[in-house]
């Protein structure tokens, strides 16, 4: 302990400033989209909340809280020396464990058909989920990168040892059944996989068991009923016109009608309706898609392309092999989770309930998401360039 | 970093790009190429049209009285929104409802509810407007009741009373009228569908038939349309636009109402005067046009029915006695749905082919009581032998005989069965110079194109027939298979598609094939009257706004001229006064005052009644007045009303008393129904408290 103590005493006096090596583009563009997330929530639900005489600035106000204390997350991730993140992520790994497991054996609460969040008091609740999304990064990034062996590459032991860390949350959030979150942290999974230079038969390898747990599970009905349901829905819109089908389209409805400028924020008729539900959270998408138009959807899509293309550069530069390992892992779950997120309201993929990266309310994705940008931020400040 | 790694970065990299181009295609696909699309899908998702109809124009007549106008009525509605939203769906307050206004609550949770959420098959009464606008109950409350309704709103949540119009036909004078103003109804979705390129909405009322129906574009107005948006509880977020309702037009008619009320019961009448003597005498048809202009002054058909019975709500007996065989179908309107053989009446036209022939028309001719036509003997009417006599004799008693042997002579002429390829057809080219196949052109609608048994005819009747004629021992049922039928059937299908003498002597006195409806025959009468010219048969006058700027004037149509000389005409016009004062209509208006020309018809019908009596001559009687300086053309017509003098003669001369200001023999000074003895030119001033003249 000790020891990581001094490193971290050293590691600080070799940065000039607290803001040292912080990446302006990456930190400029999650700046950008947390603003218009704070906008979109409270354009979801400023004139609802009003007309119904509640607080129009209650979503606003936890939002703005979410994400005070997230911004505080990715600092204190930006400047943690990693190694010692390293030495906190086997308590982290367990936390997220021990979360999942809370869940599912009777204290969590059912949203939308997934037991997936522990209800605090005072109305919070916090998705573990989420926080094992980076135990399992972090957890991987580390077995793969420090070598027992002097090979370059990862050997399958350690391959097997990675899949054991990622497997053990994985079946607990299939459990839930939370199947969006399972495919984000899949995707990472293969990705971190390939990054690490391991052969080429465990990459195809995964693929193929991926392909294969998908049909088996729909066929065997490991997947609820309520999932064949939303699947359906995505192959043939008007199989559920009421449940699944009928957000699905009035969420595409609500997209294609914002046309080129959108109606100018607050001013959606289908947000302000509320015709389209969960539109401060995973349907947030659809706020951008009605007020702010094609100009501003596409700006957030470019604005999240920004960041990816930041994280791939930030990737190649580092000599660190952890380090590249993580942002490789972080880049898959960015990436997917918006793609998963976005296409969903576009209808381009199945209806799942995972959050929009910095943008949908939520504090337990929030802060996660943004520990993930912290965690880029870190690897950045360490390549010295 | 190795090789490996550098290259999985690379192709993860590639992918995410993909995955984002993804995103951006597909964003841009629904956005931009799609949006119009989906902002009209958005559109009808937020918003809901509230439709409040226009106040319907009034139908009046030349003088300005009303015949169909809208009448308050007291509605209770339910508001669909409110009583949804209460915990049993508004069942208690339905229930408690029902009970006060003696209505069964299946009736009031049927009527409350939009046709798709009924099962198929029990959807009858059900509303077939939409969720946001208050749905009526009932449209002519009890005050008391309204009141009670809305002085205890607490009890009664989400029912309303309110004031409402309803359309009503006043019956002023004691019109009916119902064949010519029709009625409205609500709109059906055929009604939607077809659109006539205007606006529907499923609230408003519709013209049905008659005048209601043919105007229905100018009576209906606009109605005012408050666009509100909502949310997903359906509560209302703010308002997008609200148009206030334009009220409909006035229809200014040329009917009278006092004349049509006249004639009305002057048909009724006559129907009741055939009964008596015999006939069966069950359904009639009147008309009334002034000859300078074709319009219309007064229809009637009978039977008929209450106008009114449509805004009441429509029984189920009631709805099936309008079409009913054994109530002869009161739903009908005979005046031009209705086709007759014109008989007797016919003759002006066979007056029109000697002429043209060069028949003499002073000359005398033989009257016999029976003419060998080939093989077979035609008998006069009644079988007399009435001598040698002139031609205005001749029409006056309607000799028969004489036309068979002129009609059988030109039939000779034009090479009998072996026609000439270019014959002089005389009598078919004078009865096609008074456009009888063509429609009088009537604004009112499905009006029956009446039918000459002409060469054509006969064509086009042999095509459809032969197959049956030529194997008339195996399609016929064994019941007409008796020896003349089969004879019969030999020769059409030999020669069916020739005129045959006989079909030629029947043609001049109206009988055979040839019908005629009874408002193509006043046409007809008319043009005699006014000298050779067609006028197409108008009722509507003019539209005028509310504040009385005339929108449209419906000017005479001249349609065409008849192919006769001044001089042939003029004879004929003689010949007919001559049938009023000494013929077969002398009886019937012995010592009227007024000049009458007409003509009787009693036209022979074939078949059997559904009671299986043979059918009853069709009685005719078409007339003009004054004889001297015709304005007025009349003709009745009695369905198996026997005589033609006797059921509609007289029925025709009640008419003209009415027209006139006749009572017993003479005039009354001011009791006529157009003082100067025409109809009026100028538009009246509409208000719907106008009076009929002569009632307080």
């Amino acid at each position: 302990m000790s020891e990581i103590a001094a490193r971290q005493r050293l590691y600080r006096k070799s940065r000039g400033s607290v803001f040292h090596g912080f990446d302006p583009i990456l930190t400029g563009a999650v700046a950008l989209l947390l603003v218009i997330g704070t906008l979109l929530v409270y354009a979801a639900t400023r004139d609802w909340y009003s007309r119904n005489g509640m607080d129009p600035q209650y979503y606003l106000k936890r939002h703005m809280i979410n994400i005070a204390i997230g911004v505080f997350l990715a600092y204190g991730t930006t400047v943690i020396d990693y190694r010692l993140l390293r030495a906190y992520t086997p308590f982290l790994w367990g936390a997220g464990v021990i979360g999942l497991g809370i869940v599912l054996i009777g204290f969590g609460s059912t949203v939308n058909g997934a037991k997936a969040w522990i209800a605090l008091p005072g109305g919070f609740q916090i998705q573990p989920a989420e926080l094992a999304k980076i135990s399992i990064i972090v957890g991987m990034s580390m077995i793969l990168s420090e070598r027992s062996h002097d090979k370059d590459e990862a050997q399958s032991r350690d391959v097997l040892q990675a899949l054991v860390i990622a497997a053990i949350p994985v079946v607990l959030i299939l459990l839930q059944p939370d199947m969006g979150t399972v495919f984000i942290i899949s995707a990472s999974v293969v990705t971190i996989i390939a990054v690490s230079g391991a052969s080429s038969k465990w990459v195809v390898g995964l693929l193929i068991v991926a392909v294969l747990g998908a049909f088996t599970a729909t066929k065997t009905g490991v997947i609820s009923d309520y999932q064949v349901k939303r699947l359906q829905t995505f192959v043939d819109p008007t199989a559920d016109s009421h449940g699944a089908g009928y957000q699905l389209r009035q969420a595409r409805i609500t997209v294609g009608s914002g046309g080129l400028i959108g109606t100018g924020l607050f001013n959606g008729p289908q947000t302000n309706g509320r015709f389209v539900p969960e539109q401060q959270t995973d349907f947030i998408f659809t706020v951008a898609g009605e007020e702010l138009g094609f100009l501003g959807s596409a700006l957030i899509v470019l604005l999240y392309l920004l960041i990816l293309m930041r994280a791939f550069s930030i990737a190649r530069r580092t000599n660190d092999p952890f380090g590249r390992l993580v942002t490789t892992g972080v880049i898959a779950w960015f990436a997917f989770q918006i793609f998963e997120n976005i296409g969903m309201t576009l209808g381009l993929m199945p209806m799942t309930g995972v959050p929009l990266p910095f943008i949908s309310y939520g504090g337990s994705s929030m802060f996660a998401t943004l520990i993930g940008f912290g965690l880029l931020q870190n690897v950045h400040a360490r390549t010295r360039g | 970093m190795n090789q490996r790694s550098r290259l999985s970065l690379f192709v993860v990299q590639v992918l995410v790009i993909s995955l984002m181009s993804a995103l951006f295609g597909r964003l841009f696909y629904l956005q931009i190429a799609a949006g119009p699309k989906y902002r009209e899908a958005a559109l009808s998702i937020q918003s809901r049209d509230v439709v409040s109809p226009a106040t319907r124009g009034l139908i009046v007549d030349s003088s300005g009285v009303p015949l169909a106008l809208n009448k308050v009525g007291l509605a209770i509605t339910v508001d669909r929104i409110e009583i949804d939203k209460q915990g049993d769906k508004g069942e208690a307050v339905l229930k408690h409802l029902a009970k006060l206004l003696h209505l069964k609550y299946a009736d009031v949770y049927r009527n409350t509810r939009l046709c798709g959420e009924l099962p198929k098959g029990g959807r009858k009464g059900c509303w077939t407007g939409s969720r946001y606008q208050p749905i009526p109950i009932t449209k002519e409350a009890d005050p008391d009741i309204a009141l009670a309704i809305v002085e205890r709103s607490d009890q009664f949540p989400g029912i309303d009373a309110q004031p409402i119009a309803i359309r009503n036909y006043p019956g002023l004078a004691g019109v009916n009228g119902a064949h010519v103003l029709g009625y409205v109804g609500p709109l059906t979705d055929t009604d939607l569908a077809k659109g006539n390129g205007h606006q529907y909405f499923r609230s408003e009322v519709i013209g049905k038939d008659g005048l209601e129906i043919q105007y229905d574009s100018y009576l209906r107005g606009t109605p005012g349309i408050r666009t509100v948006i909502v949310d997903r509880k359906e509560s209302v977020t703010r308002e997008s636009q609200n148009t206030l309702a334009i009220p409909g037009d006035h229809l200014i008619t040329s009917l009278d109402a006092r004349l049509q009320a006249a004639t009305e019961k002057a048909l009724a009448d006559a129907v009741r005067r055939g009964r008596a003597a015999g006939y069966t005498s069950d359904s009639g048809a009147a008309v009334v046009m002034d000859v300078k202009t074709g319009q219309i002054l007064a229809l009637a058909s009978y039977p008929t029915f209450d106008p009114n019975i449509f805004e009441k709500g429509l029984t189920v007996s009631q709805a099936s006695d309008l079409f009913s065989e054994k109530k002869s179908v009161p739903a009908l309107n005979r005046a031009l749905q209705g086709l007759f053989a014109p008989a007797s009446t016919f003759k002006s036209v066979s007056v029109v082919a000697a002429a043209a022939a060069g028949y003499n028309l002073n000359g005398t001719y033989d009257c016999p009581s029976q003419v060998q036509v080939g093989n077979r003997a035609f008998q006069n009417f009644d079988s007399k032998d009435q001598g040698r006599m002139n031609l205005k004799k001749a029409i006056a008693v309607s000799c028969d005989t004489l036309w068979y042997k002129i009609a059988f002579d030109e039939w000779l002429r034009d090479g009998g069965l072996r026609p000439k390829s270019n014959p002089n057809d005389y009598f078919f080219k004078a009865a096609q110079g008074f456009q009888i196949t063509k429609k009088v052109g009537i604004d009112l609608p499905s009006e029956s194109t009446s039918r000459l048994a002409d060469r054509d005819y006969k064509k086009s009747w042999f095509e459809q027939n032969k197959d049956f004629y030529c194997n008339y021992k195996t399609r016929a049922p064994k019941s007409k298979q008796t020896p003349f039928l089969i004879q019969l059937a030999a020769e059409n299908c030999v020669d069916g598609d020739k005129i045959r003498a006989g079909d030629a002597v029947n043609f001049s006195i109206g009988q055979g094939d040839t019908v005629v409806t009874p408002i193509k025959l006043t046409q007809m009468y008319a043009a005699i009257a006014n000298g050779g010219t067609i006028w197409q048969a108008l009722i509507g006058k003019a539209i005028v706004k509310t504040d009385g700027t005339v929108v449209k004037t419906m000017s005479p149509n001249k349609l065409g001229t008849v192919n006769a000389a001044p001089s042939t005409l003029s004879f004929l016009r003689t010949a007919l006064r001559e049938v009023v004062v000494s013929g077969t209509g002398a009886g019937a208006f012995s010592g009227f005052p007024i000049q009458v020309s007409g003509k009787t018809g009693t036209g022979q019908v074939f078949g059997t009644n559904p009671n299986g009596s043979k059918k009853d001559d069709t009685s005719w009687f078409a007339s003009f007045a004054p004889s001297n300086s015709p304005r007025f053309a009349v003709v009745m017509m009695v369905g198996q009303g026997g005589f033609g003098a006797s059921t509609s003669g007289v029925g025709v001369r009640h008419i003209y008393e009415t027209l006139f200001g006749v009572k017993g023999n003479k005039v009354i000074p001011g009791a006529a129904i157009f003082p100067n003895g025409v109809p009026p030119t100028a538009l009246p001033k509409i208000s719907a408290a106008t009076k009929p003249k002569g009632s307080q």
